[in-house]
């Protein structure tokens, strides 16, 4: 029998300084019984992959502020696929536009949460997206 | 053999990744991997790092691992922090303090949650040392949780254990009620930039010469710290002084020093015999382990739920003595002496 644990990589890219929402989630997913690797402020795509890489994740999530999530996104996604980690789900939380969700989606974001989205919608997000993948 | 094992020997991060996920979950996979890879492990050099919260290990690991790769060694990094009790969950915050790590194929970091377990490191720790190990890393840095005075298992499973003190942390007092001194290889006192670390050096070399059987050397005193960093030529070889290293990890300060005093220990383990016979210990250990975890499974299948229940409701209404309580489990089982 094993004993298996959602591992989600909380990561923070680009330049904005504030990472109280990705300590918030973080906090969220840890009290949901999984195992977070925060990996604190301005992180590239190229960390955040390679940091899902090694920690072998279940879920990369993704906290931008800074309006560069049509940049960084895909660019994680991108990054992700190169390692063959495409099943890996990524999810973005932040300030999104309303109009750019349906493109983020179509990119292969999993999910985008948005200021004030319940803690327990994301963990619930998470554990039925991995529960559909998992072997 | 497995397209993992293989995978992994061809130096795939992927798989090696994967298979310590495996070994975390115990997942079947992982057994049969592990003994491939046993004849590939016993190459790397096993440095632990504990030492109390706050002191700056994960920093000290993060400088380390730079200069190892300045020397052209490659690097495995086993991070370990603490599971929540109430949840099961954990934030594994090593890699904040590791970034400049990032980007070198030289390196590979692996955060790990303690899921339970006590003494500083989690149950998977041993076996995921060994597949960096078989995967061909020169140094595997193991950083155990915050420890405070009981968490001495990092002393099994490293064949060099740094302690990492920080001034004004802790009080003399404190320092000897922790027995975690005494499994220092080498004692780092750390951020030697802030006040108070010549008095913290000074309680912490009286501390060594008070637990050695050697007589206390006078010599020593009044030296520089790092003077003491190498066993004194007029020393047997055979034993080993615990150097007190000052660093200053942010800024990669003392590092070449601590360098040097992993080195000279591991040369000493070498040329002592220390080295074969604590690898042999440890071994001899993990057996034991691992053969009481399988003996304990193997008798608890045999014990009748019901029974249990009744025993222990005895225990609980203290009409039976735990000791007691455990000759009669057996005795159904037909195990009593």
């Amino acid at each position: 029998m094993t004993d298996r644990k959602l591992r989600v990589l909380i990561a923070k890219p680009g330049l904005d300084g504030h990472d109280r929402g990705a300590k918030v989630i973080a906090r969220a997913l840890r009290d949901a019984g999984m195992e977070v690797i925060y990996t604190g402020l301005r992180q590239t795509p190229e960390m955040i992959a390679e940091a899902a890489l090694q920690e072998d994740v279940d879920v990369v999530g993704l906290s931008i502020l800074s309006g560069a999530h049509m940049a960084l996104a895909p660019r994680v996604l991108e990054l992700l696929r190169a390692n063959d980690m495409g099943d890996v789900k990524v999810i973005v939380g932040g300030i999104i536009p309303d109009e750019d969700i349906p493109l983020l989606q179509a990119m292969g974001i999993s999910a985008v949460f948005g200021p004030g989205t319940s803690t327990e919608t994301i963990v619930n997000h998470i554990r039925q997206v991995v529960g559909d993948t998992a072997s | 053999m497995s397209v993992l094992v293989t995978d992994l020997l061809a130096g795939s991060q992927r798989a090696l990744a994967r298979l310590l996920t495996y070994i975390e979950n115990e997942h079947p996979q992982a057994q049969a991997a592990l003994a491939a890879l046993y004849p590939h492990t016993g190459k790397a050099h096993l440095v632990g790092v504990t030492g109390a919260p706050g002191t700056g290990k994960s920093s000290l690991v993060n400088s380390l691992a730079k200069a190892y790769r300045a020397a052209g060694q490659t690097v495995g990094i086993i991070a370990v922090d603490p599971t929540s009790p109430f949840s099961g969950g954990a934030i594994l915050g090593d890699r904040i303090r590791m970034r400049d790590l990032t980007g070198d194929r030289g390196v590979f970091i692996r955060s790990m949650a303690t899921r339970g377990s006590l003494g500083g490191l989690a149950r998977a720790t041993g076996d995921a040392v060994r597949a960096l190990d078989a995967a061909g890393f020169d140094v595997i840095l193991i950083e155990t949780v915050g420890a405070g005075q009981s968490e001495i298992d990092i002393a099994r499973q490293a064949h060099t254990t740094l302690v990492v003190e920080a001034p004004g942390l802790g009080d003399e007092v404190q320092a000897i009620k922790a027995g975690i001194l005494e499994i220092a290889d080498v004692l780092v006192v750390n951020k030697a930039d802030q006040p108070g670390v010549q008095s913290t050096v000074r309680a912490l070399r009286t501390l060594l010469d008070l637990g050695s059987n050697r007589p206390p050397s006078g010599l020593h005193h009044g030296l520089p710290a790092q003077d003491s960093r190498q066993p004194a030529a007029d020393h047997r070889p055979d034993e080993w002084q615990t150097p007190i290293v000052e660093t200053v990890a942010t800024e990669g300060r003392g590092i070449d020093v601590l360098q040097r005093a992993i080195q000279a220990h591991r040369a000493y383990l070498r040329e002592s015999g220390q080295l074969r016979l604590r690898e042999r210990q440890r071994q001899e250990i993990e057996l034991q382990s691992r053969l009481q975890e399988v003996l304990f499974r193997q008798v608890a299948e045999r014990i009748d739920p019901a029974l249990w229940q009744a025993v222990l409701d005895q225990v609980a209404a203290r009409e039976l003595a735990p000791a007691d309580a455990v000759e009669r489990l057996l005795q159904t089982v037909g195990l009593a002496d």
